[in-house]
């Protein structure tokens, strides 16, 4: 296949890499056309709209070159990076590649399906052969264009009708960048059916100190009635760049909870998207963003309703320290025939340093009159009162600082329903606040 | 279709009242857009060489700028060779004393309730009147010169009192700041121009009345406020269009200059024709306003009532340049029928303690989009900002939309910023309540529209806010879905 290459943000390299991973794949249809989206679009220009205040290509030009084969995995104790008391089903991702040796599935396969995406596809999986490429938009995005494109594995999760799988599905995305810069993209598929319920952990670690750049798409389909829970955990202290898609297509009265945390790394971006397409639908996503140094936390939410008489909530939380910038961007759509739509937004975000940013933008889009919308946000620093107060009760400074900074924390941590992931991600943001900041 | 549908339909259907259109000699330029266009502008108006060459510059920036897309709004492209780009009513000469201007003048401005004939007049307001694109006449100059005021067309100013013109026009919209900037530097005809002289409490309302007449023109006006040091003035605009199939453009420009201690109060009631009731013709008011609290503790307010234009394009905004400045937005937009708004403002702060508030209000009906677009943006240097925005929607009748854009970037830790933001309906609970204490549904919805809308109109001087709640009962009593 020839590929003509005029735009000036997508480099050859990057494209004859892409190139080449299609060939592996001849038979399939939707990557030509996600290659055909990328090119199209470009690599994000210095200016536009949703890569404003995230100068994402300049930095991956600035760090990464692009033809070169990743460097092999070197043996690992893939255990460190492990959460602590979290019993489940463990899925460990190495470089991108679904690592069959790490990973161990604990829930019976009447209850849930879990297999490499990769290997679903190539043996025809009927589910996720219905489901693949469906949700995440390529036209809209270039890295999910690129991702579309070029993954090579993943995971492919099925939740039959009716069934409740109580152990979470952890998946421990691991680079190793020892070797030299890594480059992975990688591809998440969660179909669930019919009164089902399924929670999925996603944590993000690397070893070694070289650049590396993932993308990951993760598309899901909740159907009716069912529960879908999805924590992403990014506390990578290596230097990853990322761009993380999530694409949530939600079917009458489902339930759909998100949490996102991101404590390091030097540049992530999460696409968050919901799609509230039915009735009665109840949806919640979470975010905390504790970041210092030089780390670029980006955030981008889209809640599209579609459906009437639905309800949807958002609360993300940041305290930016160093260098630090926070992006928050949280579009609520509300579509003209869902009417009684109740959608709510929250951002509130501390500056610690003079050095941080923050830049964000909740924006409504609504087309419908009979609803209830609003957004709300807030920027600003610790009350000083109240951290006089807690001194005069003999608190030392730093501590009423950490004490205050965990209680705007905890809001959003008092939402985990996951009781050893709550207790987890506590000690991890209460330490954090103690140490580092 | 339930009883408040009709109502709505009743009234969204009501007929423009300002349509009609007078029958003036002017005197015009040919269709197009081009260097010796704007020769044959600043010739006429007999300017200065520097004048002509800032013009040529601007077109020179204009043409290799491109028309910005960003904007939540659609219409078709325009053509700017097909615009003619300077009209104006013939007169023998300008005008030295009202005696003197063409009476069928004074009955046009008459008809919009301005009256020019001064002894007649008892709100005390100066006026500026604006017919397509030149001043005809203003009123109480004398009075305000004797306080050292000067408040005069921008042609005059340009002849009488060039080296303040010099200063300030394009340092606070400098001439390529953006596509429709550029183009009003270029091709700008007249409009106001006022200085207020250091220490100086302006006693009177001052006001601009602009009207388009003329077929096929577009207007350009270029407004520039200067207060000097400890200064206050109160400045009113208003406007109107006759009824015409084909849309007309307005790329103005606004620019506030406050130094020391100076105050500005800014406060538009706009009400272009809108287009009829399918869309059809219409003023496209693209808009330029720029604030710029250049001295400490100045402070500048923008106040608008949107109701008119098919599309509007404004962004009246504050930079914050001196200590403790201050900047305060308030509007309320109105869009029916299929008109389009896209307003809201930026606050730049970057001076130390400044502040700013924002208060928009929209309101949409029928099957137009509406859209709060706004900026706060904290510096690095601006320790201790505070900013303030609230951007209510209501929505009535299920074919509109409306829409928030608020973008707020912060430099610095010690600024405070709170943003909110709700849309939804009239409350029916609301409703319910004033029928059952004997209020019609029309009056019911006209009360919560007001009320809604009262923080806004709260700020602008009595006579406006007479005229602005008249221009909203019309536009919206009782429309609610």
């Amino acid at each position: 296949m020839n590929v003509a290459v005029n735009e000036k943000n997508t480099t050859p390299e990057m494209v004859s890499q892409i190139q080449k991973s299609i060939t592996q794949y001849p038979a399939q249809a939707y990557r030509k056309e996600a290659l055909e989206a990328f090119q199209k679009l470009g690599l994000p220009e210095n200016k536009s709209e949703e890569y404003k205040n995230t100068p994402i290509t300049r930095l991956l030009q600035k760090n990464f070159v692009f033809d070169q084969p990743n460097a092999a995995a070197q043996k690992l104790d893939v255990k460190d990076f492990f959460i602590p008391g979290v019993e489940g089903n463990v899925i460990v991702v190495i470089n991108g590649v679904f690592s069959e040796e790490h990973s161990v599935i604990v829930s019976p396969s009447s209850e849930i399906t879990i297999t490499n995406l990769g290997t679903a596809i190539a043996g025809q999986h009927p589910v996720a052969i219905a489901h693949l490429a469906k949700y995440a938009d390529t036209a809209a995005d270039a890295f999910t264009a690129w991702n579309t494109a070029t993954w090579q594995s993943g995971v492919f999760i099925h939740v039959p009708k009716g069934k409740v799988v109580e152990k979470p599905i952890v998946i421990y995305h691991i680079h190793d960048t020892r070797g030299g810069q890594v480059i992975t993209a990688s591809r998440n598929l969660i179909v669930t059916e019919l009164n089902s319920e399924v929670t999925i952990v996603e944590k993000f670690d690397s070893v070694g100190s070289g650049n590396h750049f993932s993308t990951l798409v993760t598309e899901v389909e909740v159907a009716e009635n069912a529960g879908f829970n999805h924590y992403t955990i990014q506390n990578d202290a290596g230097n990853r760049y990322q761009v993380v898609t999530t694409n949530i297509h939600q079917e009458r009265s489902s339930r759909v909870n998100t949490y996102t945390f991101t404590l390091s790394g030097k540049l992530v971006r999460n696409n968050l998207q919901l799609s509230i397409d039915g009735e009665g639908i109840e949806s919640h996503m979470f975010g905390l963003y504790l970041v210092t140094g030089d780390t670029l936390a980006d955030n981008h939410t889209v809640v599209d309703h579609r459906k009437a008489n639905s309800f949807s909530n958002e609360l993300y939380k940041g305290i930016m320290d160093g260098n630090s910038r926070g992006v928050f961007n949280g579009k609520i759509y509300v579509r003209p025939q869902a009417q009684k739509t109740n959608a709510f937004q929250a951002n509130r975000n501390i500056l610690m340093s003079d050095k941080a940013t923050v830049n964000t933008k909740p924006q409504l889009e609504i087309w419908a009159d009979d609803v209830k919308c609003s957004h709300g946000c807030t920027t600003g620093q610790l009350d000083e009162e109240a951290l006089f107060y807690l001194q005069t009760r003999g608190i030392a400074k730093e501590t009423a600082r950490a004490m205050m900074l965990y209680a705007f924390a905890a809001e959003i941590l008092e939402n985990v329903k996951h009781a050893e992931l709550k207790a987890y991600l506590d000690q991890l943001v209460s330490e954090r606040l103690h140490k580092n900041f | 279709m339930s009883k408040d549908n009709q109502v709505l339909e009743e009234l969204t259907s009501k007929e423009y009242e300002h349509g009609w259109t007078i029958d003036i000699e002017t005197d015009s330029a040919p269709k197009g857009l081009n260097e010796s266009i704007i020769r044959f502008i600043s010739t006429k108006k007999n300017e200065p060489e520097w004048l002509l060459e800032w013009r040529l510059s601007a077109f020179r920036q204009w043409t290799k700028m491109k028309e910005p897309k960003w904007p939540n709004v659609t219409y078709p492209p325009i053509d700017y060779q097909d615009l003619i780009y300077y009209s104006a009513p013939k007169q023998k000469a300008k005008a030295k004393n009202l005696e003197d201007v063409d009476p069928e003048l004074i009955k046009t401005f008459e008809k919009l309730g301005i009256s020019l004939t001064e002894q007649k007049r008892l709100t005390g307001i100066a006026v500026d009147a604006v017919i397509d694109s030149v001043s005809v006449a203003t009123t109480y100059k004398e009075t305000l010169a004797e306080l050292g005021i000067i408040f005069c067309s921008f042609s005059e100013a340009v002849q009488e009192h060039p080296e303040l013109v010099k200063k300030y026009m394009g340092s606070v919209v400098p001439v390529n700041d953006n596509y429709f900037a550029a183009l009003n530097s270029a091709v700008f005809t007249d409009g106001s121009f006022c200085y207020i002289p250091k220490g100086v409490r302006c006693p009177m309302e001052l006001s601009t009345y602009f009207r388009i007449n003329a077929a096929n023109t577009g207007q350009f006006e270029r407004t520039l406020i200067v207060a000097d040091e400890g200064a206050y003035v109160s400045y009113l605009e208003g406007c109107t269009a006759p009824m015409r199939d084909e849309n007309q453009l307005h790329a103005a420009v606004v620019e506030i200059y406050a130094m020391k201690d100076a105050q500005v109060k800014y406060s538009t009631v706009q009400n272009w024709y809108p287009g009829d009731k399918n869309g059809k013709g219409g003023i496209y008011n693209f808009v330029t306003k720029r604030g710029l609290c250049f001295g400490d503790s100045s402070k500048i307010s923008w106040t608008q009532v949107e109701t008119g234009s098919a599309i509007t394009w404004k962004y009246p905004s504050c930079i914050l340049k001196g200590d403790n400045s201050m900047g305060e937005f308030y509007s309320v937009a109105v869009t029916n029928n299929y008109q389009q708004a896209d307003t809201g403002t930026k606050m730049i702060h970057i001076g130390k303690n400044t502040k700013s508030r924002i208060v928009s209000k929209g309101i949409s009906a029928g099957h137009s989009q509406n859209s709060y677009r706004g900026q706060v943006h904290i510096m690095k240097r601006a320790e201790n900002a505070r900013n303030f925005s609230q951007c209510d929607s209501l929505l009535m009748g299920d074919k509109c939309g409306a829409h928030t854009f608020p973008y707020i970037d912060v430099e610095n830790n010690t600024a405070r910023i709170e943003h909110e933001a709700t849309t939804s309906k009239i409350g029916e609970d609301q409703i319910f309540y004033c029928l059952q204490r004997g209020i019609d549904e029309e009056s019911a919805v006209a009360l919560i529209v007001n009320g809604y809308a009262k923080e806004v109109l709260n700020q602008l001087p009595m006579e406006f806010a007479v005229e602005a709640q008249k221009l909203l009962a019309l536009t919206l009593e009782g429309s609610v879905g």
